[in-house]
């Protein structure tokens, strides 16, 4: 087919014309250009040679780290011990195919054309907490039972992050709905579950959870300090939940309910055909902003002594044989959190392109 | 006031009740063998007590400790499982039967052992606060610290220890106080504060974290005692004896001269003090509801206390700690041990 308009003429950039537009437009802001660009060079040279020119990434023991530059060597050296934790070598395979199946859960989902993405991403929320439940811990299937006390490192964070988010996204639906019902009872218990849990800090959840829950239990009930945690983050996260989709539930115009009931529908064919779909779409900013905020706070399990990234980074830093090496440790996990951060918040503005179906006016 | 107090007291009896019945339900013992492993409460990473290592292995003098049970219970020093805990959660954790014993850089004090149901089992390590200065002030005693500016760790009874010690003297002083022993150091070294506090057993290692450690020195005083040991729930006395008698053991085996390389020879020896320690004569083993042979596996596994100190903390290792009060009592230390008989 002969495309029958134009197209507008490529814009031509000339950098002197731009720099001047936008860098030297005024006296003040030719200043601020110096300052930024002094800093820039005075910093990235420094920067460049500690990261990448100085380090050393070779060798097999603390000696081999000579350099001014960082002792990357550091990192690799205790590379599986951040990643599994105490987790037995011969059967880190087992997390491997979990770490597998989650890139392969998710990773399609940015390739627009990529075969049964769909099923891979709901297999991504289903099926993979199931397959993890029995993999990771084993016991069954022949499988060597590994205590989750053994479990540590990235590995641990990951499942702590992701299963507070899987897991409090439908719970937050639900006490969102519960919120907003018509029935006081249960909107009642609703106000307060979010009210409690909302109103205290999740150091303070995971405090009760590790020091005070064992002792109100007898001998039997002494379930592990994971399960424990987990059930609190996810509570906690839960309440935050509901209040953002309370948000998207409050936006859709009163007409959307009414004609939705005018259609005959009950509760939840209503609930789940017309307004969700729309209240959902129009908070993922706020779910995701709450799912970012969630992967990184699950750090704070390192003060109930459960060794996420962070913990297991925290805890070898000191070790003497190694020269002041915190600082290493501590970018390693800052681009750890920033990579799989970064990644949520791309996947979340390719779902908001995806669903945007131009309703807004 | 008075109703949280009464409430406080009502949870703090009911702990009593679960703690007592547990007790009662079945003894530490047999829970331990059921179970095939002993679990072992410890730090979560203080360098020469327990921390793991490249491979993710614990390590530590705390540790070894945990192993020797586990090797004078089961023959194997392997079968136990650490649980990494908090300064905060440490006890609870004991109580409510989460770990079987704790051997995590516990101080032994009154308080501990007559108000938490707790025992300690004796010490495996005789610390003490001590001051790291920098050399430029030219202080050569702590006597000598009037008006000095201090940088200390945050949280941890370091700092009650310090004020008491100043205000004893009629001293003044400036704290500076930090949130992580790195952060601590980082302040020292930046020049902050004149001298930093810390139990002399991380003085050395701190010290080594400085980018010029001549710079700096240990001065000679000890402001607190510290006697660190294992720790176990109280109300369970043959479980109580494992563990002190494990430990007594491995002095006594240093004292005799007893180590993990030569206790195959020894198993010969005609000593009748070794002979009860190794099992080979008498039925001490028994006493205790273990294997007549428990000392013998627990010193060729782990090693006598000697061995277990110079592995760990000795003066080969980072940490650099010459044996001091830790010694034997028969080389001018304070460890020392009951007869085995």
């Amino acid at each position: 087919m002969a495309e029958s308009t134009m197209k507008a003429p490529k814009k031509r950039i000339d950098p002197v014309r731009w720099a001047r537009e936008n860098l030297f437009s005024s006296w003040h802001n030719t200043i601020l250009t110096l300052l930024v660009g002094y800093l820039i060079v005075t910093s990235v040279g420094p920067l460049l040679n500690w990261v990448l020119l100085d380090a050393n990434f070779q060798g097999s023991d603390p000696s081999d780290c000579t350099g001014a530059g960082a002792c990357w060597l550091f990192i690799n050296q205790r590379l599986n011990f951040f990643i599994y934790g105490f987790y037995p070598e011969e059967f880190q395979w087992r997390v491997d195919i979990m770490f597998g199946l989650l890139a392969l859960s998710f990773a399609p989902q940015f390739i627009e054309r990529f075969p049964g993405r769909k099923w891979l991403g709901l297999f991504g929320l289903t099926g993979l907490p199931i397959v993890g439940y029995f993999l990771i811990p084993g016991g069954l299937f022949g499988l060597e039972e590994v205590q989750s006390s053994k479990w540590g490192g990235l590995m641990l964070t990951l499942i702590l992050a992701y299963i507070g988010i899987i897991a409090s996204l439908p719970i937050g639906t639900l006490l969102a709905l519960g919120r907003r019902s018509e029935m006081p009872i249960i909107r009642g218990l609703c106000v307060v579950f979010i009210e409690v849990w909302r109103a205290v800090p999740l150091i303070t959840v995971l405090f009760m959870a590790s020091v005070m829950l064992p002792l109100f239990l007898p001998e039997g009930m002494n379930f592990e300090k994971l399960a424990r945690a987990l059930i609190g983050i996810t509570l906690w996260q839960s309440a935050y939940m509901a209040e953002v989709i309370r948000g998207g539930l409050q936006a859709i115009p009163r007409g959307q309910y009414e004609a939705a009931s005018a259609l005959g529908l009950g509760y939840w064919k209503k609930m789940g055909l017309i307004i969700l779909p729309q209240a959902l779409k129009l908070v993922i900013p706020g779910i995701v902003n709450t799912f970012i905020s969630l992967f990184k706070d699950t750090t704070l399990v390192l003060i109930i002594g459960l060794f996420d990234i962070l913990g297991t980074v925290q805890s070898t830093v000191t070790d003497p044989a190694w020269q002041n090496v915190a600082v290493e440790g501590y970018v390693f996990v800052a681009f750890c959190f920033w990579v799989f951060c970064f990644g949520i918040s791309r996947y979340s503005q390719n779902l908001e392109r995806k669903l945007d179906t131009g309703h807004r006016t | 006031m008075k109703n949280a107090k009464s409430i406080a007291v009502g949870a703090a009896m009911l702990c009593g009740v679960f703690t007592a019945s547990v007790a009662s339900a079945a003894t530490t013992l047999e829970s331990v063998k059921e179970k095939g492993h002993l679990q072992c409460g410890v730090t979560s990473g203080l360098p020469g007590f327990s921390q793991p290592d490249d491979k993710g292995n614990w390590t530590g003098i705390d540790v070894d400790t945990c192993r020797a049970v586990a090797a004078a219970i089961f023959g194997d020093a392997k079968a136990v499982e650490f649980t990494p805990l908090t300064a905060k959660e440490r006890f609870t954790a004991l109580q409510s039967g989460e770990i079987d014993m704790l051997s995590r850089n516990t101080t032994w004090t009154l308080t501990r052992d007559a108000s938490l149901g707790l025992n300690f089992a004796g010490v495996n390590y005789y610390d003490g606060q001590g001051f790291l200065v920098n050399k430029g002030i030219g202080v050569d005693d702590a006597t000598q610290l009037d008006g000095a500016t201090v940088c200390i760790q945050a949280g941890t009874t370091t700092e009650l220890n310090l004020s008491d010690y100043f205000r004893a003297k009629g001293m003044e002083y400036k704290p500076i106080v930090f949130d992580t022993s790195e952060q601590t150091v980082q302040g020292f070294a930046s020049g902050r504060c004149d001298v930093l506090t810390s139990d002399r057993s991380q003085l050395a290692a701190l010290r080594s974290k400085l980018s010029d450690p001549d710079s700096a020195k240990i001065l000679p005083n000890t402001i607190s005692k510290e006697p660190l040991g294992p720790v176990v729930r109280q109300g369970d006395d043959q479980w109580f004896n494992i563990v002190k008698w494990v430990l007594s053991v491995q002095i006594n085996a240093e004292e005799l001269g007893v180590t993990s390389a030569n206790v195959d020879d020894m198993l010969k020896s005609d000593n009748p003090n070794i002979q009860r320690l190794l099992g080979t004569d008498g039925d001490m083993g028994a006493k205790l509801g273990l294997p007549a042979d428990f000392g013998a596996k627990a010193i060729k596994q782990v090693g006598n206390y000697g061995e277990m100190y110079d592995r760990n903390v000795g003066p080969d290792t980072p940490l650099g700690l010459e044996r001091g009060i830790n010694a034997l009592w028969t080389e001018g230390g304070v460890m020392y041990a009951p007869p085995v008989r």
